[in-house]
């Protein structure tokens, strides 16, 4: 086995002492993997992902067991050495195409800065890159677009100039924060489509936080269930869609059980019940209230087990409960 | 572009002649001129002498285009009192007025943006709450007082700078502090505004996300979005400054249009009061048409 480009182990993010928004999360992410984090909204997946970059808010804080890079620990890394790998190493696209772009740059100044941070790159050489990328993620008369202003491009172009612009420097792990949530239907296939085809032809990994399980599976190598803040599963696509484990994993799922043949835009959430809001120093299984199998003991520690090859859940039943209760 | 600059230059056209026509309205309604310019001790047979002198018995409405006509043409007539053309007068007066607003200005800014950017980025610190105080303080303090208390300490005390009069560079520094003061605090709150909301934006968090340097983030970044409704006010404030230096250039007796205003109030000179409260209406009227062009070429989404 490899050493994962990505590595989290048991990454805790509070706000201000109130809210503990990720609680012990941990997830890891081979070279040229493409790994989906799912779960509700609100249970920290976004603040997950920028607390890997490094983007939290001020007044955040970030501890971690683990959380490194490339063989790198981020825990320490001063804002300077980080700044240094994001845009290069790793790049981020956001679930706001809109407002992700500076209103008062044109789309050529905003990628061609990119190159000039951080490999110096003269201008001349850095626009022809620009375009060359723009041409890459299907942008018809690149040279165009160039010149144009954010607000002269359409949602869709806009999240391809993000994207084109997060491989401005070839990064090695892209973090893509529900990147067509906020587009329509068709524009969200064709971003998909090239997100998965750059991967395939970059090596490039994906980190792709989603809420549509159509979009899991049919690109994810591998899936981490997200919930109140943990991950409470992790497992291969395919063995994940096959023979969850975890209840909340089971309810997610429940309307969609064969990988394949998933409705696209089937939303998540078809469980009773919202994610609460944590305080930090919460014991025990946080979906106990919404859990149909909740018991006493989930109240008190809840191991993270096993359930097969690079299968793990998190959860007071046994690993082999599914086959019990359908044998009962 | 074309047509929004196109649409701003006949507003400010109409406005113009607006303020033209309002001018001329005030002096006309406010009393029989030629009894005003004759005096208190003359007699009938003068009235109407100057009535007819000045080409008062005419039709209003031919008044009016005479006068208009030539107010177009920078043709205010003479000055009761300097007996110079008005023209003359206020062309000598106003490079004084100008150059104390920009002096004025320019301290404001120098001050006001970069206090602004860093109670922004430590917003809610206590460097923050110190120079939302400051502004406060500056806000609350008359200028004809903060003059007088430079004149004593900076003046009369220390003796750095000349108290009055109008020989030097040195004239202009104190009348800019004073000046610069009353603009500080609303140009420090806006630039503090526009910069927090900036860098609350989705476009910094990518910014951030592109690695670029602390600096890119600020100085290009935030600071480009946050300037734009700085510029529109900093365009108005030195219009204001205009209007503020009649009490200024009276208080350290500055020779410029201010201070030839209050002179030709006092003594009732008409036509350089009616011409000098037209030029900086005009003044700012082409300050505001500036603001908007400075508006456009900072924000693209006005070009459209
Ligand atoms: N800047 C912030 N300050 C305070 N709380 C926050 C902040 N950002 C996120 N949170 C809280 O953290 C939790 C997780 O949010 P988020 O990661 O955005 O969820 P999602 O899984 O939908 O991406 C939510 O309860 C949210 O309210
Ligand atoms: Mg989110």
């Amino acid at each position: 086995m490899t050493a994962p480009l990505l590595d989290v182990r048991g990454l805790k993010v509070q706000f201000g002492g109130h809210t503990a928004a990720v609680r012990g999360a941990s997830l890891s992410l081979r070279k040229g993997e493409t790994h989906c984090l799912v779960g509700e909204s609100g249970c920290g997946k976004s603040v997950t992902a920028l607390a890997v970059m490094g983007l939290l808010a001020r007044g955040a804080r970030r501890q971690a067991e683990v959380l490194s890079f490339a063989g790198q620990d981020l825990r320490n890394l001063s804002e300077g050495r980080m700044s240094r790998l994001r845009g290069d190493r790793m790049a981020m696209i956001f679930q706001e195409p809109m407002t992700s772009l500076n209103p008062a740059y044109t789309v050529g100044s905003q990628m061609t800065e990119v190159l000039r941070r951080h490999r110096g790159t003269p201008r001349a050489q850095a626009v022809d890159r620009a375009a060359e990328l723009l041409g890459r993620v299907g942008i018809t008369a690149p040279g165009m677009r160039l010149g144009q202003f954010p607000h002269q491009l359409s949602g869709g172009l806009r999240q391809r100039v993000m994207i084109a612009m997060a491989l401005m420097c070839e990064p090695e792990l892209l973090v893509a924060d529900e990147p067509t949530t906020a587009l329509d239907v068709t524009v969200q296939a064709q971003i998909l489509r090239l997100l998965a085809a750059l991967q395939r032809e970059l090596g490039l990994g994906i980190l792709l936080i989603t809420h549509d399980l159509g979009i899991v599976a049919r690109i994810a190598d591998r899936v981490s269930v997200m919930y109140a803040g943990e991950v409470v599963e992790s497992a291969p696509t395919a063995q994940l869609f096959a023979a969850p484990r975890h209840p909340y994993t089971r309810g997610l799922l429940s309307c969609v059980p064969v990988p394949g043949k998933v409705r696209r835009d089937e939303p998540l959430g078809s469980i009773p019940g919202v994610v609460p809001r944590l305080p930090p120093g919460f014991q025990g299984c946080a979906f106990r209230d919404r859990c149909p199998h909740a018991a006493p003991a989930c109240a008190g520690p809840v191991p993270r087990q096993p359930a097969g090859p690079e299968h793990e859940f998190l959860c007071t039943l046994p690993p082999d409960w599914v086959r019990r209760a359908e044998a009962a | 572009m074309t047509r929004f600059l196109l649409r701003r230059l006949a507003v400010a056209l109409l406005v113009a002649m607006t303020v033209l026509t309002l001018s001329f309205m005030l002096t006309r309604l406010s009393g029989d001129l030629a009894i005003s310019i004759a005096g208190p001790n003359a007699t009938q047979e003068d009235v109407e002498l100057i009535r007819r002198a000045y080409g008062l018995d005419r039709p209003l409405t031919v008044q009016y285009f005479d006068w208009i006509g030539r107010a177009v043409l920078g043709d205010f007539g003479t000055s009761y009192f300097f007996r110079e053309r008005v023209s003359t007068l206020i062309g000598s007066r106003l490079p004084i007025t100008l150059t104390l607003g920009l002096v004025g200005l320019g301290i404001a800014l120098v001050v006001a943006i970069p206090l602004g950017i860093i109670a922004a980025v430590r917003e809610g610190s206590w460097v923050d709450r110190a120079v939302m105080l400051v502004a406060l303080v500056g806000q609350a303090m008359p200028s004809f007082w903060l003059g007088l208390l430079l004149m004593v300490v900076l003046g009369l005390q220390l003796q750095w700078l000349p108290i009055s009069g109008t020989g030097s560079w040195e004239h202009f520094v104190m009348p800019g502090i004073v000046l610069a003061f009353s603009a500080i605090p609303a140009l420090m709150r806006l630039t503090r505004s526009g910069m927090v909301e900036a860098l609350a934006s989705d476009y910094i968090r990518t910014a951030r996300a592109k690695g670029l340097t602390r600096l890119s983030i600020l100085a290009k970044h935030a600071l480009r979005n946050a300037a734009i409704p700085v510029v529109s006010i900093a365009a108005v404030q030195l219009g204001f400054m205009l209007g503020g230096s009649i009490v200024i250039e009276t208080v350290f007796a500055l020779h410029g249009v201010g201070f030839l205003a209050w002179e030709s109030i006092s003594k009732n000179d008409f036509p350089v009061v009616q011409a000098v409260v037209l030029v900086l209406a005009l003044i700012y009227i082409g300050l505001t048409l500036l603001a908007d062009l400075l508006n456009a070429v900072l924000d693209p989404r006005l070009r459209a």
